[in-house]
């Protein structure tokens, strides 16, 4: 390769000495083998990453019939909403046939005060562990990061005896303190990583001109952190969004998350299954956290390689 | 009178010893209220009910948590069970399989990526859009199209390729297979992105380097470059690692264990024993073994992480 590239170089400004590569951009013929298996690989994964959702929505568009005819791959002979209206408002999950609209409204009341709350204190904690330092809060930051990597197995029973005994077990209030526990690693240390990175100065002279813990944080520390602030929504709404165990496990079955009725509507559905209804319910489970990732872009990248970058 | 007498005794006390108690609780006062709930989240859950669920794992607990003491019994009864060890069989050969091909491809999507190609966020945008989805949407798309019948293999059959064969979702010997295809196609895309954020890290002097001394481009990704990522590729293993330990959702969602119990997974085996079965010792047993894997992974890394050099 860096024997073409000498033969071929380029007249760039500096002139090249013997034997190294030249300097500049060299010219590219577009369709070199190189370059066509590298969009041919790029084409052949896309294909497979894309594969499923082309499925699932042509899928949600047609009639029984039609699919028992046999072709996952074609478009709809006419295009018919009725498998998304009785996904949304009749299909069965189990006991009830109200469609997938209560657990949608579940997933909303479980995850706008989860993410609010989880965010808040997360915040706090943060701004505490960088400028607020006592003795042991560095040991208690570095148990709460190694305990992010625990199996949640491991906590689930005790939680549920404590929850048991505060009298909140099978309610919202039990789902939303999980959440914030277990979203708590994560989002302190993406706080505390962003507040270290904010000059201490700014501290230092609020402090002298007398402000206190609160009003530096309100005033000082809020304003300046709203980068973070929105990274840290998108990984707690998608992540709380797409939750399934604590669902199942601590909202009681008056506020079961769509994720649970989903899974229902599915895999403990009565009778002969209808594709185009489970179809058009995964469809719409999945289009919140979709539409946060289409809206967000490259910040939606920057939230999960966050969740991944130790401090 | 005895209370106040006791009061004014410590109040006594308490103004002998001002600076300790200073140093304790008032010092940093409103620091300290603001980490509450980090402080009870660590010491409640992180610790409390770790040790609480390994010390019951120890006890003959069924419905409720009140057995008495009966030491390894629920252990050596776990591992007496087929359906436990086939779990563990089962993430294993998933974990195997899941780490080496979501860290390889994983890989290769980055350096692609990586070749100043055209339409690069439009790529990026197509492979990390399922890591936004849940597990249980993957799994149930994952499902129908591998449906023997209607999905996939169908399709291909009324097509009139009549031998076309796949039907891992209910082949008990390969549906290891089908939660990998749905796994990795979850999860590789982020995989690729942290790649490709490490390679984006390599300074470009190296490659210059490289190019002077007349390496072939793939040798220097594997003898240069890749070693230069160590601190990427140990976060990727981790994460992914982590990942597969907790391996549930998508169990449930794609085949429920089946066909049998061909695909369990341990956490699936906690779950159904501590809140099905009524066998509450067996699945904190069960848990306790999860975390003792999930220590076998993590503390070497904790140890190569922090314990060798304060790096950032």
């Amino acid at each position: 390769m860096s024997q073409t590239a000498t033969m071929s170089g380029s007249a760039p400004t500096t002139t090249p000495t013997a034997g190294t590569e030249p300097r500049g951009p060299r010219p590219k013929p577009f369709f070199t083998p190189k370059k066509i298996m590298l969009y041919a690989t790029l084409v052949f994964f896309s294909l497979y990453f894309l594969f499923p959702l082309y499925v699932m929505v042509v899928t949600s568009f047609k009639t029984m019939p039609e699919i028992r005819f046999g072709n996952i791959f074609a478009l709809p002979n006419q295009i018919t909403l009725d498998a998304w209206f009785k996904a949304w408002t009749s299909a069965c999950t189990g006991l009830t046939c109200e469609g997938l609209s209560p657990g949608f409204w579940n997933s909303v009341k479980i995850t706008i005060p989860s993410t609010v709350v989880s965010i808040f204190i997360a915040a706090v904690n943060g701004y505490a562990l960088v400028n607020w330092r006592f003795k042991g809060s560095e040991i208690f930051f570095s148990i709460l990061i190694f305990g992010s990597f625990i199996p949640y197995q491991v906590f689930l029973y005790p939680l549920v005896m404590i929850t048991r005994e505060l009298g909140i077990f099978g309610s919202l209030q039990a789902v939303i303190i999980v959440h914030t526990i277990f979203g708590m690693p994560i989002l302190t240390l993406l706080f505390r990583n962003y507040f270290a990175s904010l000059p201490v100065e700014l501290f230092k002279a609020a402090r002298v001109d007398g402000a206190g813990f609160w009003r530096i944080f309100f005033e000082i520390m809020l304003p300046m952190s709203l980068p973070i602030f929105v990274v840290a929504l998108i990984l707690q709404v998608t992540g709380i969004w797409n939750d399934f165990l604590f669902g199942v496990v601590f909202a009681g079955t008056q506020n079961l998350p769509m994720t649970v009725q989903l899974n229902n509507i599915v895999n403990s559905a009565q009778g002969s299954p209808e594709y185009n209804v489970n179809m058009a319910a995964t469809v719409l489970t999945g289009l919140v956290p979709l539409i946060i990732y289409f809206v967000s872009g490259k910040l939606f990248v920057r939230g999960v390689a966050a969740g991944a970058v130790k401090g | 009178m005895a209370d106040t007498a006791v009061h004014t005794r410590e109040g006594a006390e308490q103004a002998a010893r001002p600076s300790l108690l200073n140093r304790i609780f008032l010092h940093n006062l409103s620091g300290k209220i603001a980490a509450i709930p980090m402080m009870a989240t660590v010491l409640i859950v992180f610790i409390g009910c770790t040790v609480w669920t390994i010390y019951f794992s120890f006890t003959n607990s069924r419905l409720l948590p009140t057995g008495k003491f009966v030491g390894f019994d629920q252990y050596e009864r776990l591992f007496a069970t087929s359906r436990w060890n086939v779990s563990v069989t089962n993430l294993v050969t998933y974990g195997v399989f899941s780490l080496v091909f979501t860290l390889g491809i994983g890989f290769l999507l980055a350096v692609l990526m990586d070749q100043k190609i055209r339409f690069e966020s439009a790529f990026r945008t197509i492979m990390l859009y399922p890591f936004a989805l849940s597990f249980i949407v993957t799994g149930l798309v994952w499902q129908w199209i591998m449906n023997p019948t209607l999905g996939l293999q169908g399709t291909m059959r009324n097509l009139g390729w009549e031998s076309f064969t796949f039907d891992w979702i209910a082949n008990p010997r390969m549906v290891l297979f089908a939660l990998l295809i749905a796994g990795l196609w979850q999860g590789v895309g982020f995989c690729m992105v942290l790649m490709l954020a490490g390679l984006r890290g390599v300074d470009e002097e190296i490659w210059k380097a490289a190019r002077v001394d007349g390496i072939p481009t793939w040798r220097t990704y594997v003898s240069v470059v890749l070693p230069m990522m160590r601190g990427v590729l140990v976060t990727a293993v981790v994460l992914i690692g982590s990942g597969i330990v907790r391996l549930y959702d998508l169990v449930v969602a794609l085949t429920n264990g089946g066909p049998g119990i061909s695909s369990e997974v341990p956490a699936k085996y906690v779950y159904n024993y501590m809140f099905g079965g009524g066998n509450i010792g067996q699945g904190l047993a069960a848990a306790t073994m999860m975390l003792v894997t999930v220590l076998i992974i993590m503390v070497p890394w904790a140890y190569l992480e922090f314990g060798g050099r304060g790096r950032r």
